[in-house]
């Protein structure tokens, strides 16, 4: 290891840099740039995950307004508020948008931002890859809104099954534009997923082994290890689609020996995964939160974070619950119903340990808390839908009809969109340094909380009476109008809920009141941080001695990170043992060039096959402008 | 608690509609029934426990918090302990009841197995955008009835569907009488029903199938044998060249557009791709259920079936005012 320069040379901090001082050197290093250009090349982890998150929320409203749009059409037998074709891209938006562009990105946002803020380092892992993430997000987001505001938005389903999705029954561009945005979202997840593995192994701070992670952070570990493993198939599946489609292979094709239930199968062997990378990451938001304000350690770390993995685990084992009609052996479906069924353990198990924490703690009701009440009253009964559901018998009955449609809304709303609400007003004041409205906030529960029961609930009674999911119109005269009726109603109650929420983030964000450092007295390193964090995060980075470092009286730091260039410590993976200090790259506006290049790539790969050959120059060019070596390799990964 | 009061009242048999699970009107849907009715029983009581544990911490939560207030870090072990052995007695009763309904859902896939093992009667359903083709399988080619967008069982014994697709998947759902099983190109699945009532029941596609998903209905008659044996003979009927008022439109039948796509039995006219017409009059209702059976519907469909059913693959075949009125006249004598 050659040194240019004696390693004491370099400026680092210590007791003798420390306070103010410190803050403006590591500001000086660690701040994005001035201006736009500054905006554009920023690879700061709280600026990708604002980016993120900001998105998340507009992509929400834009799904609420289709479902809106969606039940003023159902709010009565045989309306024409909507056609059939205009309604079956509406359906298919408002899934794909849910699913894609809201429920897994905004996870990602939160754990972007709060993850190298809990674990205690300076950014994350892969920084530009996180940049590249967002502009791909951004891209497949845009080209889904643009392509359906000039009606060739898809129609065949989120999940658009073969052969209705097929180059026979869905002849244009409107399910390329599907599988394409597909493909763009499943690049911006993956290298997130990548990014957060790497830095939630290699970044926590010294001290912090595996058994001291946050359970967030154990949640997006997981999470993260799901998308690597799950993202693959629906890649696949949506690239033979493409290929069926645009270059005239028969993979799905069942008259030339192809196979609609392939793309069941690798659909689902993503999509049934999917629901719990949206799940476990609330349930990591439900720990946090419950323990704040209990004031105690969550009851049973241990057990949550085993039956995290669990949950994990069993999801890759029960993706045929969704074809339970579709005739395959009767032998094999015994498996995943057992499979589905036992899914069920692992969640009673954290709802178990959520409320022994409230019952032996001292629990404060602020809003955050309401919300994680409101998340068990409604997500237990989706989870018992759920056991329903993966009863074959009854599945036949109530598959794809208005029950199914009311559980996974308890299971996704209740079971991730409620504690979400809560974990953003619980992070507020670390995301802007304001406190949100205290009052506003109960309000908006309230509403919410009741709005969506009316909304949802009697979905369960409209479906058993044999209402089926995806329909346009429905006749008069079946039982349905009423019910129907009261879910319309409700719905726009649980919509303007939705709307006084966000108006109480604007408002908060404005005129709220000042946020100190930690406001709710939380135990997480990201409490430690300013609110909002400087660019840098923590000024020393912090060595934890046990789950809840900011309830100690003792709170160590290490010393000795360069503070002029971008430096952080990695440690060992199981331990968090001190291993290297690494550098950490600066902004750069190469990772946008990349997304753009693989966005015309993408984009007119779904008019000519050439594309993918041709368009391969321009991101090759910008991944080797991206990784260019800049100066003289780092000096120094000095083991400690 | 809520569950159960909405949702219990409901299933009380004999106040549901044509077209719901609550029906049980098979010993398919019966058995499913009384499956869903253990579960419900199961979910009621669980989610009850569930609430009220979580009640009881709030409130004692309340209480604490008036007594005392500060940080807590992690309680003693010695506290924790009930806790632990609260866990696993909690995790290991759920365990058990998921063992027992998976028990229960095991009994009743075999007493389905069973209820449909021997079936007199077999017939053939087939999935199209956005309609049902209808055939009574028979040993005997000419005893074989064709139908489209209706289904007559009889009363008391087990009848056989064999589901197929000729485009999309569908998904074959008699909510009255059973669950519902996919039509997949390319595969070949069945579904046995055994009717315990005589009834009308309404039918519906179950899996998204493209622009009109939603008006494809099946209407399904269970009645008596001796009435199905009628409506049977009937069917085999064929329907030759008619003379007098309906000759007109007969004509127009032939040599229009209608008779490449239709077919009526005992005529020239064979097209294969469309709703068999042979006794199209005695249908309860028009195209897959969009339009209940009357003079004025008829004539409302064939003048524009795009207004009525957008996207259908019934082209608009131009008639004047009185070729369409000798058209529907004809179209009423198919009973």
């Amino acid at each position: 290891m050659s040194e240019e320069r004696p390693r004491d040379d370099y400026l680092r901090d210590g007791p003798n840099l420390t306070g103010a001082e410190l803050d403006a050197v590591l500001d000086e290093t660690w701040r994005d740039g001035p201006g736009l250009m500054g905006w554009i090349r920023s690879v700061d982890h709280k600026s990708i995950g604002k980016r993120y998150l900001v998105t998340a929320i507009v992509f929400l409203g834009l799904g609420g307004i289709l479902a809106a749009l969606m039940r003023i059409q159902l709010s009565g037998p045989g309306h024409h508020f909507l056609g059939p074709d205009r309604y079956n891209q509406i359906f298919t938006m408002h899934g794909t948008t849910m699913m894609f562009l809201f429920a897994v990105p905004v996870m990602d946002a939160m754990a972007i931002y709060l993850v190298p803020l809990m674990i205690g380092t300076r950014n994350t892992a892969f920084p530009r890859l996180n940049a590249f993430s967002y502009w791909m997000y951004l891209a497949g987001g845009t080209l889904l809104w643009v392509a359906f505001v000039l009606n060739v938005g898809p129609d065949a389903g989120w999940f658009s099954y073969v052969p209705l999705a097929g180059p026979e029954y869905s002849p244009g561009k409107r399910v390329d534009i599907w599988a394409q945005m597909v493909t763009f979202t499943e690049v911006a997840a993956l290298a997130v997923a990548v990014s957060l593995t790497a830095t939630i192994l290699k970044k926590r701070a010294p001290g912090m082994t595996l058994a001291r992670m946050p359970i967030f952070v154990w949640a997006i570990l997981i999470v993260s290890l799901m998308v690597i493993l799950s993202m693959p198939s629906v890649a696949l599946a949506s690239s033979m689609l493409l290929a069926d489609r645009l270059v005239g292979t028969q993979f799905y094709n069942s008259y030339e020996l192809g196979d609609p239930l392939l793309w069941q199968h690798l659909f689902w062997f993503f999509g049934h995964p999917e629901v719990y990378i949206i799940f476990l990451p609330a349930a990591g938001f439900v720990s946090e939160i419950v323990q704040a304000y209990t004031g105690r350690q969550t009851f049973g770390y241990t057990t949550i974070v085993l039956a995290l993995c669990a949950t994990g685990l069993l999801a890759f084992g029960l993706w045929v619950h969704h074809m339970f009609a579709t005739g395959l052996p009767r032998l094999g479906y015994a498996f995943y119903t057992a499979a589905s069924m036992a899914v069920s353990i692992p969640a009673g198990i954290q709802i178990f340990c959520w409320i022994a924490t409230i019952w032996t703690g001292r629990p404060r009701f602020m809003v955050p808390m309401l919300w994680v009440v409101g998340f068990i009253v409604t997500f237990v009964i989706g989870g018992l839908t759920g056991v329903m559901l993966a009863s074959v018998p009854i599945d036949l009955q109530v598959h794809d009809t208005y029950f199914v449609v009311a559980h996974f809304h308890y299971v996704l709303i209740g079971g991730a969109v409620f504690p979400l609400l809560g974990a953003i007003t619980y992070w507020f004041p670390k995301f802007t340094g304001r406190m949100m409205s205290e009052g506003l906030g109960k309000v908006s529960f309230w509403l919410s909380f009741l709005s969506f029961q009316g909304t949802f609930f009697p979905m369960h009674i409209v479906g058993i009476e044999g209402m089926p999911r995806r329909v346009y119109t429905y006749p008069a005269g079946m039982g349905w109008d009423t019910l129907n009726l009261i879910s319309s109603i409700s719905a726009f109650v649980f919509a303007g809920s939705v709307i006084l929420f966000v108006a109480n983030m604007l408002l908060s964000m404005r005129g709220g009141e000042q946020a100190p450092d930690n406001p709710w007295g939380a135990p997480g390193l990201e409490w430690k941080a300013a609110s909002p964090p400087r660019p840098y995060n923590h000024a020393h980075i912090p060595i934890v001695l046990d789950n809840t470092p900011l309830w100690n009286a003792e709170q160590p730091v290490a010393y000795g990170l360069r503070v002029e260039d971008r430096e952080l410590v990695l440690t060992t993976v199981l331990d968090a043992r001190p291993d290297l200090r690494e550098p950490s790259p600066e902004p750069t506006a190469w990772p946008l060039i990349a997304a753009l290049a693989t966005t015309v790539m993408f984009i007119s790969s779904i008019f000519t096959p050439w594309a993918v050959a041709i368009g391969s120059v321009p991101i090759g060019v910008a991944l080797i402008a991206w990784f260019w070596p800049k100066g003289p390799p780092h000096p120094d990964p000095v083991i400690e | 608690m809520k569950r159960a009061a909405l949702i219990l009242p409901l299933l009380a048999p004999g106040c549901a509609g044509i077209q719901s699970a609550n029906g049980r009107d098979a010993v398919q849907g019966a058995l499913i029934g009384r499956l869903f009715d253990v579960f419900l029983g199961v979910a009621v009581v669980v989610y009850a426990l569930v609430i009220v544990y979580l009640a009881l911490a709030l409130l004692r939560g309340r209480r604490h918090r008036r007594r005392e207030s500060g940080l807590q870090g992690e309680p003693a072990p010695s506290l924790e302990r009930p806790w632990r052995i609260g866990l696993i007695l909690f995790a290991s009763a759920t365990a058990l009841i998921l063992f027992g309904l998976a028990i229960a859902t095991w009994l009743t896939d075999r007493a389905l197995a069973k209820a449909g093992a021997e079936a007199p009667l077999e017939v053939e359903v087939i999935g199209n955008q956005w309609w049902w083709e209808v055939r009574y399988q028979d040993p005997v080619a000419s005893r074989i009835v064709r139908t489209a967008n209706e289904l007559h069982l009889p009363v008391g014994q087990t009848t056989r569907l064999t589901l197929k697709s000729n485009d999309v998947i569908h998904s074959m759902w008699i909510p009255n009488l059973s669950g519902k099983q996919d039509m997949i190109p390319g595969r070949e699945s069945d579904l046995a029903l055994h009717p315990t009532r005589t009834g009308t029941f309404r039918a519906q596609c179950a899996e998204f199938c493209g622009m009109q998903h939603a008006n494809m209905a099946l209407d399904v008659t269970v009645e008596s044998p001796a009435d199905f044996r009628r409506w049977y003979e009937a069917q085999l009927v064929p329907q030759p060249a008619p003379g007098g008022a309906a000759a007109a439109g007969y004509a127009i039948f032939q040599n229009r557009q209608c008779a490449s796509c239709h077919a009526v039995g005992g005529t020239p006219a064979s097209g294969q791709v469309a709703p068999d017409l042979t006794h199209v009059a005695s249908r309860n209702t028009i195209a897959a259920g969009a339009l209940p059976m009357s003079r004025e519907n008829l004539a409302r469909w064939v003048s524009d079936p795009q207004a009525v059913k957008p996207g259908n693959n019934m082209p608009k075949v131009p008639l004047s005012q009185s070729e369409l009125g000798a058209l529907v006249a004809y179209l009423e004598t198919l009973k």
